[in-house]
């Protein structure tokens, strides 16, 4: 009975819900981008079952054959399984772009908010950031690679620190418009702490251009590391990544292009996806912006 | 207007000091003693220590930024481990092919860009906007090694029209250098194209939104008119602001580009240094490519004045 009753209940959804999947349903590439990057995490999680083998083992009797029935991308100088090293390599770029994305939002978001709030901070932090900002950040990335060991971890280190300035300069830029806000006024009147309106007030309210933020920062990192492991500063040759396949097979472009195109195809459709998901979220969370851009 | 003016260039010189502060850090971080590279495998203890003093490298921080920096303002960017040759020599050789392909990629890309914008937006809703904004993300997500692979792929291998790869110089004849810049400007220029392609059209649809463009339909002005005449150069603030702040696209492109097309540009020179570790060449590299960076944003700044007066004051 109580079952029934709760079933015949129209079902409570809150506005702002209801208005995301609207949203959703009228921007189907946004969705289309989800899947595809769902399926690219499911293929990275679940390599080892999907018919690859080992992405390491090398076949010199079978090195450089064409795509067919028992190498479904063909194999590399080395007769390594392309496929196999394909689908780890989605491994290497989606952790790359998850972590830089996470982690430069979280430092940005935390340098932003102080220095939203503390005027004589502000003016030093981002002194800093502008010259930081003025070096081309891919460059900068190189360069901070130059000076370690590679490793996935430096990549991300490296990519994360050419990212945080962008970040920084958003947060702080809704930082100073919030802070404007009469809420805020009306909590400063009432006595309430600082940390407690940052955390209370202002906090809450970066949350959505964030998120978008979050999206193309995870989009450019993904590039970014391709684009530093294929010039032979990013992820080590040992792991293999898109970008380190590619690299692998430069010299072989003429004659085994397939060694460059698969790879490639994973990273754009990957890269797509996400910049898809974020086309979407912005327009979904902010319909005044939807038109615009 | 000259307050403007002054205004802007004090505060590009304090960019300028933070990016030669950040430079020399990473140089000042650097793991591995250069004196030891220096010095070679049979280097004493003792051989090491005479070559770091003579380089100033026992100094502390601050008095080898101070001199680094000195030298810096007498053009001297120091010197390259490998090659002992200086980082200034070895960058003016190669300066010719990268400035080719960026002022190229750059000019192609502003004549594509802003058009194709002005009329995604003049069609709003239309599947002409549709078409430029799907070109628009899909700029975006291909990586532009991936782009130049598919290109030399068609136009240089099956159809042979273009060369696959390397650089003529312009002075051995212009139709060459052309055959050889199509395709890299192409490649380097598509993610360039998307962004600027993007915001021209939102910057315009801002405008068309505005009271006085109204007026200037009600008037009885043409679209056309109207579109060019009111609405491009109102809205050429945030686009001449795109075109600048993209150059930092073009810079990081450039070096892979150079890299797939066998162009001997800087970009080479980069990726040579670092598989070779010549730190001075890496840090010459980044200070001439950011101050390159910086100035044009300072002329893009400048050049607010032109599109739009208000702001002299």
């Amino acid at each position: 009975m109580t079952a029934i009753a709760i079933d015949s209940q129209p079902k409570s959804v809150s506005p702002t819900r209801l208005r995301f999947r609207d949203s959703f349903r009228r921007h189907p590439t946004a969705i289309v981008g989800g899947v595809v990057l769902l399926l690219m995490i499911l293929i990275a999680i679940f390599a080892p079952w999907l018919g690859t083998i080992d992405p390491q083992a090398v076949s010199p009797i079978r090195r450089l054959k064409p795509p067919s029935g028992e190498f479904w991308f063909g194999s590399d100088m080395l007769g390594r399984d392309v496929y196999s090293r394909v689908l780890y390599g989605a491994r290497v770029s989606l952790a790359v772009g998850i972590a830089v994305a996470l982690l430069s939002t979280l430092i940005g978001l935390a340098i932003g908010l102080v220095t939203g709030f503390i005027r004589w901070l502000d003016a030093i932090v981002m002194r800093i950031m502008d010259g930081l900002m003025s070096i081309p950040p891919v460059l900068l990335a190189i360069a901070l690679m130059a000076l370690t060991r590679a490793s996935v971890e430096n990549v991300i280190a490296a990519i994360t620190l050419a990212e945080v300035p962008r970040v920084v300069r958003l947060v702080r830029s809704l930082v100073l418009t919030l802070r404007e806000q009469p809420y805020v006024e009306a909590a400063v009147a009432a006595g309430t702490t600082m940390p407690r309106i940052l955390l209370r007030h202002i906090l809450p309210n970066t949350v959505a251009p964030l998120l978008v933020q979050a999206t193309f920062v995870c989009a450019s990192a993904m590039i970014t590391e391709a684009l530093l492991s294929f010039i032979g500063a990013g992820t080590p040759p040992n792991i293999p990544s898109w970008g380190n396949i590619m690299a692998e097979a430069r010299s072989l472009f003429q004659i085994a292009g397939y060694l460059i195109l698969f790879p490639g195809i994973f990273l754009s459709l990957t890269v797509l996806a996400v910049n898809l998901l974020g086309d979407g979220m912005r327009d979904a969370l902010d319909p005044r912006l939807a038109r615009r851009m | 207007m000259f307050a403007y003016v002054v205004r802007r260039l004090g505060a590009t010189i304090v960019v300028m000091a933070v990016v030669a502060f950040v430079v020399f850090s990473l140089l000042y971080l650097t793991p591995g003693d250069p004196a030891a590279i220096l010095a070679g495998d049979a280097a004493t203890d003792d051989d090491i220590l005479r070559i770091r003093a003579k380089l100033g490298l026992d100094e502390p921080f601050f008095v080898r930024f101070g001199g680094w920096v000195w030298a810096l303002l007498h053009g001297d960017l120091g010197t390259s481990i490998f090659t002992n040759l200086p980082v200034a020599h070895l960058i003016g050789q190669r300066i010719e092919p990268t400035v080719a392909l960026t002022v190229c990629t750059l000019l192609i890309s502003v004549a594509v860009a802003v058009p194709l914008g002005v009329i995604a937006a003049a069609k709003v809703g239309t599947w002409v906007d549709r078409a430029v904004m799907a070109f628009s993300v899909l700029g975006f997500s291909v990586p532009v090694f991936v782009l130049a692979y598919v290109l030399i792929g068609t136009f240089s291998i099956s159809l042979d029209w273009l060369p696959v790869q390397g650089y003529r110089p312009l002075r051995e004849g212009v139709w060459e250098w052309f055959r050889h810049m199509v395709l890299p400007s192409t490649v380097l220029g598509i993610e360039y194209i998307a962004l600027i392609a993007r915001i021209t059209r939102a910057s315009i649809l801002d405008v068309l939104a505005q009271d006085y463009v109204r007026t200037a339909q009600a008037k009885g002005l043409s679209s056309r008119a109207v579109l060019l005449g009111h609405a491009l150069k109102n809205a050429a603030v945030p686009i001449v602001t795109i075109i600048g702040i993209g150059i930092a696209l073009l810079i990081g492109g450039a070096i892979v580009t150079e890299t797939v097309f066998a162009i001997p540009g800087v970009g080479r020179l980069t990726v040579d240094a670092i598989l070779r570790r010549d730190y001075p060449i890496i840090q010459g590299v980044i200070l001439i490519f950011s101050g390159a960076y910086v100035l044009i944003n300072l002329a893009v700044d400048l050049s607010y004045m032109y599109f739009d007066p208000r702001i002299r004051y």
